[in-house]
């Protein structure tokens, strides 16, 4: 019978051997998944150090079919590049009435190298931690003086999945210490809570679960450097905020809203449980 | 009195009595092991209409967690539990009772849901709606379903 594990104590009293035995473990870092035969991405890493229970940590990719990952070797068959070729159309035309349009302030997408990698990120000014459609939605009101994007919107997804998309490669490295840590303190507590009627925090499924089959589903680490996914499910690219507020709602649980604060603080949170891996958005998903 | 009327008050009170030997989630009497001895509906369970839960998804939903041999017919059974199989052979049926109305009381910080339980939630939702719901929601189960569902288990059996 498998040893199932429950809480953190267990875990840290069994000296890990349980996740050793879950997962499959790798001894380096191999680049498994190479996009266009030149993008190396790293889907397996040791874990960060703030993660107590966890020793490897894994892309969703890692936890997809054969079929479902090879869709992610190519961006011709990759079919969430079509909304970064929106976006990279988008990226030049004028924002509301005015004439600024990204490009007026970012001579090209190709500029923006590096960004996705970092976010969520402590903004000084705002006195917060911003994600990065929180980012793009200042740029679109306040620089360009236009409405702002619906958070979850197909605009603003694939807006950032082209942002995603110059920086896949680059390992995930966001901040969460100085100003961030009481943001990224929050988003651990929300990680680990058992919401719902169902009593289950994402830990439940994703810490102590990944690797384990949940009716159909092969349970992963809920990563997000993915992001944004086209999911063949639904057929469109989708948010981090859409997939936490549909783990949550399966809880049987009420949800917070895309863009409020609490998911921000989740977003930082799980976003640092994936530092080392490489940004991969926008990846293919189930 | 007339016969017709004795037959009105003896169905009454049948009726009632039926009634009042349903226990309430809130006042279920888990024993010194967690076990609960007697039906929570005052009546049998059916072990086919049991089976019947343990594999739908809007009710017991069991096997996305558990694999169970003997049902093997309905697909994807899931590895989050241990395997069903001879489950009658390791436990009694109050214990069983006990594990299917709230595991976590058996099994403290469990991952398997409480389903004969109405309150003490966090952000509790109405179904799978994502919307806020007030307690005391409805158990996942009722006590009818959790019947058939520990006559199910008990019929688990290797030995
Ligand atoms: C009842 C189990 C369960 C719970 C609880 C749960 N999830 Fe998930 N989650 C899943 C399943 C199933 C999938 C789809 C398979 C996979 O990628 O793991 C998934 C997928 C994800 C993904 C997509 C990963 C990818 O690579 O595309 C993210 C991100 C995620 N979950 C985050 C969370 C967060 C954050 C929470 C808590 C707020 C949470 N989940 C709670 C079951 C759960
Ligand atoms: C979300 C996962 C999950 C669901 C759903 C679930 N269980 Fe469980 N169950 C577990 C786990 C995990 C254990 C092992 C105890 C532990 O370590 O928490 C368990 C233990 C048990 C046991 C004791 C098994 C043994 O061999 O000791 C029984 C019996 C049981 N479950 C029955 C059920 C029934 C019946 C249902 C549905 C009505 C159900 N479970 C739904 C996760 C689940």
């Amino acid at each position: 019978m498998r040893q199932t594990l429950r809480t953190g104590a267990a875990w840290a009293a069994l000296g890990l051997a349980g996740s050793a035995a879950l997962a499959p473990v790798a001894t380096a870092q191999e680049a498994n998944l190479v996009i266009n035969d030149e993008i190396e991405i790293v889907t397996k890493a040791p874990a960060p150090e703030h993660m107590d229970y966890v020793r490897e940590i894994f892309s969703g990719w890692e936890y997809r079919s054969r079929e479902t990952q090879d869709l992610q070797m190519d961006d011709f068959e990759n079919p969430g590049m079509i909304g970064v070729d929106n976006a990279r159309a988008d990226f030049d035309t004028a924002l509301g009435d005015g004439e600024e349009s990204c490009a007026s302030c970012h001579e090209s997408p190709e500029a923006l190298e590096g960004v996705r990698a970092v976010y969520p990120k402590w903004d000084e000014a705002k006195g917060e931690v911003q994600t990065l459609e929180m980012q793009v939605n200042e740029c679109v009101t306040e620089r360009a003086g236009a409405e702002p994007w619906d958070y979850t919107g197909q605009r603003m997804t694939e807006m950032v999945a082209l942002i995603s998309s110059v920086s896949r490669g680059m390992p995930v490295d966001v901040a969460i210490d100085g100003p961030a840590e009481e943001t990224w303190e929050q988003g651990k507590e929300i990680y680990y809570t058992r919401y719902g009627q169902l009593e289950l925090a994402c830990a439940n499924c994703h810490e102590d679960n990944y690797d384990n089959m949940i009716r159909a589903d092969h349970l992963s680490q809920g990563q997000i450097n993915g992001f944004p996914t086209y999911r063949l499910k639904n057929g469109k690219l989708n948010t981090v905020h859409d997939r936490f507020k549909g783990c949550v709602r399966d809880t049987r649980a009420e949800t917070f809203s895309p863009g409020s604060p609490e998911f921000v603080a989740l977003e930082l949170y799980v976003a640092s449980r994936g530092n080392g891996l490489s940004v991969e958005g926008p990846s293919v998903r189930n | 009195m007339s016969r017709q009327f004795t037959l009105a008050v003896a169905l009454a009170l049948a009726g009632s009595v039926v009634q009042a030997e349903v226990v309430a989630p809130q006042e279920v009497a888990y024993g010194e092991y967690r076990a609960i001895e007697t039906s929570l509906s005052g009546a049998p369970g059916d072990p086919e209409a049991g089976a019947e839960v343990m594999t739908t998804r809007g009710l017991g939903n069991c096997v996305a967690c558990h694999a169970v041999g003997a049902l093997d017919e309905v697909p994807f059974h899931g590895e989050v539990g241990p395997p069903l199989d001879g489950v009658a052979d390791r436990w009694t049926e109050p214990d069983l009772r006990g594990i299917v109305a709230n595991a976590k009381m058996t099994f403290p910080g469990s991952i398997m849901p409480a389903f004969y339980k109405t309150t003490g939630f966090i952000r509790p939702g109405d179904g799978f709606t994502g919307k806020a719901a007030e307690e005391p929601l409805e158990p996942l189960l009722t006590a009818q379903q959790i019947e058939d569902v520990v006559a199910y288990l008990m019929t688990l059996r290797d030995e």
